[in-house]
């Protein structure tokens, strides 16, 4: 899935902001379809490792991927407060879940505050993400759903 | 594309296949004016449609043909072959306009008028000069539609002339599939005033059309109102009459007839899948030259639309190949006796969540010999492996690729492209086909396939914290397995295995086949299950932790990111609302394939039941009597043979035979064992020296390259054990057992063969004897008592490995044998330091005291007479425990 970079207005593109490892990623708005709050996830034996196993979002079958794994982020530490969020997705017709430990606002974010990744960036996260955008405080990167998916539909091929 | 024309391309495709079926039907039935009037009513909507809609090409085509049927329904002209030919021509070709219309929105270009001149002519009543198709040459190639039902389509407006509103369609009764119509937006249609008789269409009944689509959504949701459903009950439950209780109730059942309602809209009958079959087959008939009757029963049978698409194309092509290959031409089916006319005979009905298919035909039948030959020739097998085939094994040849015994390459049959497709096809949707065929008689294939794939009844089961499905067809039974009970898990060399019902299940263990974390199922003396399956032959238990319930689940694909993993089938969302994998039985027998593999890898290496190591010994495998099959070393046989049973005499109670000039005793495998009254028997031919004997079978399966390991021993009188040969628990018989009861004085046997497998484990024996026959029989008897088994065929090849540093615990050696006889032999070990310190036993079939003497000089240890067994065993035993050897 490309992203979209000219929105109507010409400048805004609005994206859903999470937290991951406390670093701040995002994912444009329209390819959101649900927020889930700890959801029961089914282990699946033999999945890749990235692959947390399957859920039920109301009569369909969605497989959430974790993020901290796919991004080489080491496991979550769960404490009893916590409570992990659910970004489910539409990817090329089939719905997926992404772990992740928190859920922010939606952000409008201006087109001009984008950049593309620096080449500094470590290469496994570089494979995921299209670009950054300069928040007042903070870095937001750009999750592309097309990188995030590729190796693990390479595997099922 | 444009509403109106999508609108129009979707009802005349139907309405096409429709009309084959038709105008097949009116060449046999001339008279039938409904029939007639049916056909003309609907070539008559097309040219009306095409008009308003502006497709010229189509139009004319179209008035050409309505003309020509026109004059037949006014008994102006009389219906032959050639008029029928003519119009399904003008089929063929709107069918290829409509086909390019579909893709480009606008008719090809070209011109009709060498057919339309031949259809005015026709219409004018002159009759073309040859038979056949002679406007055909205009017509390019047919193209075949891909509209599915066919429903004959009429309006109530008695005008000429189209309208554009919208027009509820009704289904005419002669229509073969009431199939749910649409609505149409602006479906235009027109009828003329003229067609008086339409007595059969006043019951017809009225149905819509919906889009797929929209059904497949509307399943979605009512599982996910089942699923709802489920949780709502569940939390009443626990809360006791409270006021939800009887408001839940109705809703349960609202929605579980709803489920039903929608499961429904899914099922279409199979006629659907048949309708081009008329055609085609008449098409063939002409072409081949040949008669033939297509009879279809049971087309109302109703089957899950996805399963319906999946089994048109086999279908199609087998009912082709009964028609090329199976039916006869006129004049050898006369020469045979037969009526000129073949039949093909459809017929589908439903048994027990199944939808049995069966094509039958009277016409030759397959070819045995033309099968057998192409085998060789392809090398599928080899002449002694077809010699000990049964018929019906033969004909299975032509499920393999490349199979085809068409003499002649036809243009619908014969490039060997078929029958593995079809299978393979049917075998994917979980079905199954048989074939039968007699040879001049006809053949019959009977495929069973599921009647829905989407909702299956599946047991549910649990291994560590977690459930999964099982198809509940593919499960035979369930064998619970605890401490104290009969039923327990053994291993071999660590692969488990149940004893059940005296045959030997590999076992599976899916906690270590899906990888899940717990403790081992050997450890412990908690109680499991093993869930007995059965794929294709192959039948293997599944150890689970836990079985909970039989369960109708919804089959859901899994998401393309767990695709790879060949164990699952599918995932289904439970009552509960938890999301489950459904396991792939055949996924699991492959992987039980390699298990077994490595399995006997290791064993080879080490084991105290390894026969010769890593010799592969050849089994021929037979059914006799009982369901489970038998095997018998093949080099212990000398010939197969059949036997008519008329042909059996009986001495003195013993069956007998003539064979080759002399009388050869026949034995069956067990008491129990009745002869048929009449046909023809495998007999298995053992022989030895000048004496031969025969071993009764009903037929012979295969012949099995294993390593010649027995996993069970039994004392059952004429067996050995029992071995697992390609996945199958097989009894080896003991041929010494059969050739004593046809010779009593061939083996002396007088005690029971001495039980010690525990103390004899692991002891080396080298045997030594020229004769194959001795060496086969006696290493699977060595081998049951506990003995590893060295078998050489001369002493030579004997030295040779004492050279090589191989240590033995006893030799066991023949005296007659041509390069080197046992006494050169045994004085050579007895002279060399490595060896002469092994016991030694002659084996002989002299034994008059000089002899005896002459081999104690020669350094043997003990004679045994070659024929009596249990003296050999009680021997070896007696030597190798130390006991002093009588002098």
């Amino acid at each position: 899935m490309t992203i979209e970079h000219a929105s109507r207005n010409g400048q805004l593109q609005q994206y859903v902001a999470m937290l991951l490892d406390n670093q701040l990623f995002g994912i444009p708005v329209a390819s959101v379809h649900d927020v889930l709050q700890n959801p029961s996830v089914n282990p699946v034996p033999l999945a890749p490792s990235e692959v947390a196993g399957s859920l039920n979002l109301r009569g369909r079958i969605v497989n959430a991927v974790d993020l901290r794994q796919r991004l080489s982020l080491g496991n979550r530490t769960v404490s009893a407060s916590q409570k992990v969020m659910c970004v489910v997705i539409e990817h090329r017709h089939e719905m997926y879940g992404l772990l992740v430990d928190s859920v922010r606002d939606v952000l409008s974010l201006d087109e001009a505050d984008y950049e593309k990744l620096p080449s500094t960036v470590d290469p496994r996260w570089r494979d995921v993400c299209s670009g950054i955008y300069k928040l007042d405080k903070e870095l937001l990167l750009v999750l592309e759903l097309g990188k995030l998916f590729s190796e693990l539909e390479k595997d099922a091929a | 594309m444009d509403d109106l024309l999508n609108e129009f391309l979707n009802e005349t495709k139907e309405n096409l296949d429709q009309l084959d079926v038709e105008l097949v039907k009116l060449e046999q039935e001339p008279n039938n004016p409904e029939l007639l009037g049916s056909i003309f009513r609907v070539m008559h909507t097309i040219k009306g449609t095409c008009g308003f809609l502006g497709l010229p090409r189509l139009e004319h085509i179209a008035h050409a043909a309505e003309n020509v049927l026109g004059r037949i329904r006014d008994g102006k002209l009389e219906v032959t072959a050639y008029a029928i030919s003519m119009i399904l021509e003008s089929l063929d070709q709107i069918k290829f306009i409509i086909s390019v219309l579909e893709d480009t929105s606008v008719e090809p270009e070209g011109e009709d008028e060498g057919l339309i001149a031949a259809l005015n002519q026709l219409a004018s009543g002159e009759a073309p000069a040859g038979d056949g198709d002679a406007g055909g040459d205009a017509a390019p190639t047919t193209v075949a539609a891909t509209g599915d039902a066919g429903s004959a389509v009429e309006s109530e407006q008695p005008s000429e002339t189209a309208a554009p509103e919208a027009v509820v369609s009704e289904t005419v009764a002669a229509a073969p599939a009431p199939k749910p119509a649409k609505v149409p937006a602006k479906a235009v249609e027109a009828k003329p005033a003229a067609a008086a008789r339409d007595d059969g269409d006043k019951n017809a009944n009225q149905s819509i059309r919906v889009g797929v689509d929209l059904l497949e959504n509307l399943m979605n949701m009512v599982s996910e109102l089942v699923l709802t459903r489920n949780q709502l009950l569940q939390i009443s439950r626990s809360h006791k009459d409270n006021e939800f209780t009887v408001p839940l109730q109705r809703l349960s059942h609202v929605t579980s007839e709803l489920q039903e309602g929608v499961m429904k809209t899914r099922m279409q009958p199979i006629g659907n899948a048949w309708n081009k079959l008329p055609r085609i087959i008449r098409d063939l008939a002409n072409e081949l030259n040949k008669k033939i009757d297509l009879v279809m029963v049971g087309e109302d049978t109703e089957l899950d639309r996805q399963v319906l698409e999946l089994i048109k194309d086999p279908l199609t092509h087998m009912v082709r190949n009964s028609a090329d290959h199976g039916i006869e031409g006129l004049a050898d089916r006369k020469a045979a006796g037969k009526n000129e006319t073949g039949t093909i005979k459809l017929e589908a009905y439903h048994e027990g969540g199944h939808i049995i298919i069966s094509i039958a035909d009277d016409g030759k039948g397959l070819n045995l010999d033309r099968i057998k030959e192409k085998a060789l020739s392809n090398g599928l097998a080899t002449v002694d492996e077809l010699a000990a085939m049964a018929d019906s094994q033969i004909h299975q040849f032509i499920f393999k690729a490349g199979f085809s015994t068409a003499a002649a390459v036809t243009s619908v049959s014969g490039r060997g492209v078929g029958m593995d497709v079809v299978r393979t096809n049917i075998e994917k949707i979980g079905g199954t086909i048989e074939l039968t065929s007699a040879e001049g008689k006809g053949s019959t294939f009977m495929i069973k396939i599921p009647l829905t794939l989407a909702i299956v009844s599946a047991l549910i089961v649990g291994v560590g914290e977690e459930r999964f499905a099982i198809p509940q067809l593919s499960v035979v039974e369930l064998v619970r397995v605890t401490k104290g009970s009969d039923h327990k898990i053994e291993t071999i060399n660590g692969s488990p295995v149940l004893r059940l019902r005296d045959r030997l299940l590999p076992l599976v263990s899916l906690r270590k086949v899906l990888d899940i974390a717990g403790p081992d199922e050997n450890e412990g003396g908690k109680s499991m299950f093993i869930v007995v399956t059965q794929v294709g032959v192959h039948s293997f238990g599944m150890i689970v932790d836990r079985v909970y319930d039989t369960e109708e689940i919804v089959v859901k694909p899994v998401s393309p990111i767990l695709r790879h993993i060949s164990l699952f089938s599918g995932n289904t969302i439970l009552g509960d609302g938890s999301v489950i994998m459904i396991l792939d039985p055949n996924g699991i027998a492959a992987k039980t394939g390699e298990l077994s593999g490595n399995e006997t890898g290791l064993a080879s290496k080490a084991d105290a039941l390894v026969a010769s190591n890593d010799d592969q010994v050849s089994f021929l495998v037979f059914n006799a009597g009982s369901k489970s099959p038998f095997a018998v070393p093949l080099a212990l046989i000398a010939r197969l043979e059949e036997v008519e049973i008329k042909k059996i005499e009986f001495s003195n109670g013993q069956p007998l035979v003539q064979y080759r000039g002399s009388l050869m005793p026949l034995v069956t495998i067990s008491k129990d064992y009745a002869i048929p009254e009449d046909g023809v028997l495998p007999v298995l031919v053992f022989s030895d020296a000048n004496r031969s004997m025969g071993l009764i079978v009903d037929n012979i399966i295969d012949i099995v390259e294993e390593s010649a390991r027995i996993n069970l021993p039994t004392d059952s009188e004429g067996l050995l054990g029992s071995m697992i040969l390609r996945g199958v628990a097989t009894d080896l018989i003991d041929a010494h057992y059969y050739m004593k009861l046809a010779f009593a004085d061939w083996f002396k046997t007088t005690t029971k063969r001495s039980e010690g497998a525990q103390k004899t484990s692991g002891r080396r024996v080298l045997l030594v004897d020229d004769s194959a026959f001795f060496r086969n029989l006696l290493v699977p008897v060595l081998t049951v008592s506990g003995y590893e088994v060295v078998a050489l065929e001369n002493p030579l090849a004997a030295i040779k490995l004492r050279e090589a540093g191989e240590m033995f615990d006893l030799i066991v050696s023949d005296i007659e044998m041509p390069e080197m006889d046992g006494l050169t032999f045994a004085r050579n070990v007895k002279g060399d330091p490595s060896w002469n310190r092994l016991p030694l036993l002659a084996l002989s079939s002299f034994s008059n005291p000089e002899d005896m003497l002459k081999a104690k000089n020669a350094g043997f240890d003990d004679y045994v007479p070659k024929f009596d067994r249990d003296a050999l065993l009680q021997t070896i035993d007696r030597v190798l425990n130390g006991v002093a050897v009588a002098a």
